[in-house]
């Protein structure tokens, strides 16, 4: 088997740069990868490209690396839940690239599975098409999209093993998987690393082919930003 | 009386049928899910990956890795199944899903809609609705037919940032039911007693009156 276990958060981010561009998973506050986010602070590497489909809350999240001007330039679908982001994109500072999210989830696994592009009618005869390649298929326009080019790509999943094996747990799943591999280097952080053995191969949803890195998170929030909850009725 | 919100949620409702898998957009369109008939056979998708989603959870239930596209936490039912952003999307450019429900900031006469950017003022992005305008054969709108300040939000052509271009069928606003057709709106039905001239004053774009127009059933 080939080990792709490290230590800690530490060893994991080994390599990280300012000036990178890095993937980053979860959908809202759900499934993103607290553990690698609270390093990057940490090693106040600065100039970052950061692909995720949303960029966090003020204070939580990717909003934490906002809040310390890490970031040059957001690839997002969504940013409504972050004023600090909003600020920073209405005068300027930050750079945004807003693209469809099913345009953004296609880019990952197009770098995952090795398409350069592809087609999509997404977007077309809007801003989004600006710039781009269009062409009819069965009638219908679409847009040429490309595949991602990043260095890193920063996973959270619920259990995996030494050997990179991945299982999420659900809507946390999200954009996790189609960054996996997607990357020059994919860093898989979970909430349990059990022995290797312990997971059914059948119920793998990630094979430990697409991680490179991969540790136990810790102290994980996991916050809820739209608490809903109905009355019981008795 | 024109319509409040949850009203027109559930005349959106009766356009939900039996064995559709159906996508709900956030604000009115997530109320239309309390009004669907409970004899028929419906699997809501939500966008960052479930497809068979059941009601709120109850206090003390929530599960921060169980939420739906508004990032409310949600519950599932029986026959659920949770998966990936790119096979989410899959579904909704690959047809799977029969009926879009989503919102508006405009709409056009031609069908098209703007509902993602306010230049200079208001930049929360497209989310998933690009996708799925693109893709969808059966999207209704549901929105309030003017905006705050009273003007009409069906328009001859959108002066807002486009969602997407001729991908609008239907439109249920707080004052009638209309059909994008050639040449304009088409009124289907009007809200419980307001009248045609209302709906037309309201109306910027070419609104296409064919005989008695009926009142709304709920």
């Amino acid at each position: 088997m080939i080990t792709k276990k490290v230590a800690n958060v530490t060893e994991a981010l080994k390599g990280v740069k300012s000036g990178m561009t890095m993937m980053l998973g979860g959908f809202g506050l759900s499934g993103i990868p607290e553990n690698a986010i609270a390093e990057l602070v940490k090693l106040n590497v600065d100039n970052l490209t950061c692909i995720s489909n949303n960029a966090g809350v003020d204070d939580f999240g990717l909003g934490l690396l906002l809040q310390k001007k890490q970031i040059k330039k957001m690839v997002s679908s969504y940013v409504g839940e972050n004023a600090e982001f909003e600020r920073q994109m209405l005068s300027g500072e930050l750079d945004v690239e807003l693209i469809p999210q099913g345009t953004l989830a296609e880019r990952c696994r197009a770098a995952q599975g090795g398409f350069p592009a592809f087609w999509t009618p997404a977007g077309y005869g809007t801003e989004v098409a600006e710039g781009k390649e269009s062409r009819e298929f069965n009638g219908k326009m679409h847009i040429l999209e490309y595949a991602f080019d990043a260095d890193f790509a920063f996973v959270k999943a619920w259990k995996g093993d030494a050997a990179g094996n991945l299982i999420f747990k659900g809507t946390a799943r999200n954009f996790n998987p189609n960054m996996c591999g997607a990357a020059r280097i994919t860093v898989a952080e979970v909430e349990e690393l059990v022995l290797v053995g312990e997971l059914d191969p059948n119920q793998i949803h990630i094979p430990g082919i697409f991680v490179q890195r991969i540790f136990e998170g810790k102290d994980y929030e996991k916050r809820i930003e739209q608490r809903t909850v109905r009355e019981k009725t008795t | 009386m024109a319509l409040d919100k949850n009203q027109i949620a559930q005349r959106i409702a009766r356009e939900v049928k039996d064995g559709y898998y159906v996508n709900l957009g956030i604000g009115i369109p997530t109320l239309v899910a309390n009004y669907v008939r409970e004899d028929i056979d419906v699997e809501f998708q939500s966008e960052n990956g479930v497809l068979g989603m059941g009601p709120f959870p109850y206090a003390g239930e929530e599960d921060a890795d169980v939420i739906n596209a508004g990032k409310q936490t949600i519950t599932t039912l029986p026959g659920a199944s949770f998966f990936d952003s790119a096979t989410s999307f899959g579904m909704i450019r690959g047809q799977h899903v029969d009926l879009t429900i989503l919102g508006a900031m405009e709409v056009s006469q031609d069908g098209d809609i703007a509902n993602w950017k306010i230049p200079g003022k208001m930049v929360k992005g497209m989310g998933g609705a690009m996708d799925l305008v693109a893709s969808a054969e059966n999207i209704i709108v549901a929105m309030m037919h003017t905006n705050r300040a009273g003007e009409s939000k069906l328009l001859k052509k959108c002066s807002l940032p486009l969602t997407g271009v001729k991908c609008v069928k239907k439109i249920v606003t707080n004052l009638a039911v209309l059909e994008v057709v050639d040449g304009g709106f088409k009124l289907l039905e009007r809200a419980p007693g307001v009248s045609v001239e209302e709906i037309d004053k309201s109306t910027e774009g070419n609104l296409i009156v064919g005989g008695g127009i009926p009142e709304m059933q709920f």
